[in-house]
């Protein structure tokens, strides 16, 4: 019998916005030919909630809750933008002990995120729930100590310009000393799980290669861009608050695939680590926790009214740079409050990651891109 | 035909329940209500968190979170409603087979939450289904779900269960996009807007009675 | 590291003639129709090498008036930022496209035109990507009023 060719069309599939793997409402419409992917798009909006708006309502203390609710898995990382961000528009210092107590909520995040992110993708891949469930307890112990310091779990609403809202109870660092000595066991306890596992390593290996270029020319930033080799950390570029005291590397991918995107996050998680160890070690009793400007704008948010001018301000949160651009008009309120956010950017080059790949394949170069809708949709 | 409590605990001690099938079928059902997996926003997190080892939602049942809601009874309604959203949630909640129960988990679903001022912000999903059970919060600890989950279970228990099978509610209207907003704004039979204690205008002032 | 602002504005002029630049803050304020030539410039000389947009947005200032703001980085040289603005007519914001150039721009530029109404000539898919297709009116503008839900 002769090959024939196979008269087929191109199938046009719609996944989500409900789907157990998109990371939240997110849909994607997928051109199918047979089950390779020719063409993706994106839609996205359906958790747009207006934060701008709201940024120009409120004056700039307000905005503080509603920043926890944009990537909402790590909400100190993103109050510490914000914060930055207001106190180079109003030219705030920030107090010693508050700088030390930011920049350990911050890296506490980074592990939270990590650890769960890496645990999402392996839900996706189809490792269900272990990994997930081994991460989220390590994730409620942190959260425990975020509930201590700040009163709440999820939305800590704890960052303010010029330092934190209130000091740590006492035998809070104590408790967090015992929890970064303790942590490298459970990271050794992943690794030995997951780094050099047969199947994950078949799937995610050669899968979504994102060139170093595109990467650079996409506005790719966080683990998406170093997995691909770019040595790019805001930490480092900027730094930021208290950073250049501590000594930490930047780990980087060399192929840009889903499998070293993976494994930038796991080393990333050692590198907090040591910055941890270090903070906690040099944290002393000597300042406040908020400089007094701070506290003057916290005590009475409507008598801040910073001079006429903009600002950007950026930090390297845990799934790319995020930043805040501020212009005020000497009012109480910010005339325009906007947000960058590392998700909907990274989320440009998906298209581009998945072609030629499968519909399954798509799903996990979704997960290893790390995206929480809360940020896309703003 | 009541019996009395002694000689149930002295058939119990023997081997011998006695019930009725009323209460039989909702233990059952009640104690294995399974979720549609439908988080929407942060509330999403505290519920994965509700049904990661620390706070065990699998010891009242819903351990397993299905995909699809032909398999559902439960939907957790876990964080903001947007307009762009309704619709597919109204279509999921159709799709459901009954019965089906509705929780509005948070701030978000219930009324609109912190984002109500929004343009692209629905003030509640119980503006196109029936919602069985609120939990405040923003976000509800995972303690407070669990406590709208045991309420979700009593109100099982408390209705007669061939009434709970026999009723069939159909299928809800599926809102439309609109220019501004959605249309309708509102499902008339089953909600009304009302206004707030600080939007009704001022009573006038009465004189008082003591010099 | 990146030169100081005026330096900047002279070098562009001197690079291409017939391009008039301004500062004004700590933004360098470009005419719409010089946009294309000053990115390129800005991307491919190696005394700037702004390989990075970070950030591109729009500001309303009514009633006549419309930003676009950029923000540049270099990943390459690793300085930055350099704040691009450019001024559009509120009742007809038109402005190239800047995703030939830097492909970050894509999704932004079409947030800004969902949102405020900027058309980028030159964007390969300019439609709406926060709110639906039928939507009418562009949310963030200072003028544009919230439907009350419970009328």
């Amino acid at each position: 019998m002769s090959q024939t060719e196979l008269d087929a069309k191109l199938l046009e599939v719609n996944l989500g916005p409900q789907h157990p793997s998109t990371h939240g409402v997110f849909r994607m419409n997928v051109t199918l030919d047979g089950e390779t992917i020719v063409k993706l798009k994106p839609v996205v909006g359906y958790l747009h909630r207006n934060h701008e708006q709201i940024g120009e309502r409120a004056t700039y203390i307000a905005s503080f809750p509603f920043t926890d609710r944009l990537d909402y898995f790590c909400a100190m990382s993103n109050n510490f933008g914000l914060a930055l961000a207001i106190e180079k528009l109003g030219g705030i210092a920030v107090s010693e002990r508050g700088e030390y107590l930011r920049v350990i909520m911050a890296e506490l995040t980074r592990l939270l995120n990590h650890a769960a992110v890496t645990g999402f993708l392996l839900n996706d891949m189809g490792a269900f729930g272990t990994p997930l469930l081994y991460a989220f307890r390590e994730r409620e112990k942190i959260l425990d100590l975020f509930e201590a310091a700040s009163g709440s779990r999820m939305m800590c609403n704890y960052v303010r310009p010029g330092g934190v809202r209130q000091d740590v109870p006492p035998g809070w660092l104590d408790q967090a000393r015992r929890l970064v000595e303790e942590f490298p066991r459970f990271l050794d306890e992943f690794e030995a799980l997951l780094t050099e596992n047969e199947i994950i390593r078949q799937r995610t290996q050669r899968v979504g290669i994102l060139p170093k270029e595109l990467a650079v020319n996409a506005s790719a930033t966080g683990p998406l861009l170093r997995g691909s080799g770019v040595n790019y950390d805001i930490r480092k570029v900027d730094g930021y608050s208290i950073y250049p005291r501590f000594s930490f590397k930047v780990p980087l991918g060399t192929v840009g695939d889903v499998y070293d995107r993976y494994y930038v996050r796991i080393l990333e998680m050692r590198e907090s680590l040591k910055i941890l160890q270090q903070a906690l070690k040099e944290i002393n009793d000597a300042s406040p926790a908020i400089s007094p400007k701070g506290l003057a704008l916290v005590k009475a948010p409507r008598t801040f009214r910073p001079p006429k001018g903009e600002a950007y301000g950026r930090i390297e949160a845990p799934k790319g740079e995020l930043g805040f651009y501020l212009v005020s008009d000497g009012t109480p309120q910010p005339y325009r409050y906007h947000i960058r956010a590392p998700s909907f950017i990274n989320l440009t080059i998906l298209e581009d990651m998945c072609l030629g790949q499968k519909v399954a394949d798509a799903i996990i170069i979704l997960g290893s891109i790390d995206i929480v809708m809360g940020e896309v949709d703003r | 035909m009541a019996v009395d409590q002694g000689l149930q605990s002295e058939l119990q001690k023997q081997g011998v329940y006695l019930t009725t099938w009323d209460q039989l079928a909702n233990w059952g059902r009640s104690n294995s209500i399974w979720p549609l997996q439908f988080g929407l926003a942060c509330c999403a997190i505290e519920m994965i968190a509700t049904a990661a080892s620390r706070y065990d939602i699998a010891r009242f049942g819903s351990e397993l979170f299905r995909a699809s809601p032909r398999q559902a009874d439960l939907m957790i309604v876990a964080g903001t409603v947007t307009k762009k959203m309704a619709p597919q949630v109204v279509r999921l909640y159709n799709q459901m087979a009954e019965p089906k129960y509705v929780i509005s988990m948070g701030a978000c679903a219930t009324s609109g939450g912190p984002f109500h001022t929004g343009y692209n912000v629905l003030k509640g999903i119980d503006r196109y289904i029936p919602v069985d059970v609120y939990i405040p919060g923003c976000p509800p600890t995972p303690q407070a779900l669990l406590e709208g989950l045991m309420k979700l279970q009593e109100r099982i228990r408390s209705r007669p269960f061939g009434a709970a099978m026999d009723e069939k509610r159909g299928e809800y209207p599926v809102p439309e996009f609109g220019k501004a907003g959605l249309e309708p704004r509102y499902n008339p039979d089953m909600f009304q807007p009302r206004k707030g204690w600080w939007e009704e205008p001022a009573k006038p002032a009465t004189p008082s009675s003591t010099p | 590291m990146l030169p100081p602002l005026e330096e900047i504005k002279t070098t562009l002029e001197q690079l291409l003639p017939g391009v008039t630049l301004a500062v004004e803050g700590i933004a360098l304020l470009v005419d719409a129709k010089d946009l294309t030539a000053v990115c390129r410039c800005l991307k491919d000389n190696e005394r700037f090498g702004l390989d990075y947009l970070a950030d591109l947005t729009a500001v309303d200032y009514p009633p006549d008036r419309m930003d676009a703001v950029y923000h540049l980085y270099s990943m390459a040289q690793r300085h930055g930022p350099l704040t691009l603005k450019v001024k559009l007519p509120r009742t007809n914001p038109v402005v190239a496209s800047v995703t030939p150039i830097w492909r970050g721009a894509e999704f932004q530029e079409r947030e800004a035109y969902d949102l405020y109404g900027v058309a980028f000539e030159g964007h390969p898919d300019l439609r709406r990507i926060l709110m639906w297709e039928g939507f009418e009116g562009h949310p963030m503008r200072k003028d544009y009023v919230v439907e009350d839900q419970d009328a």
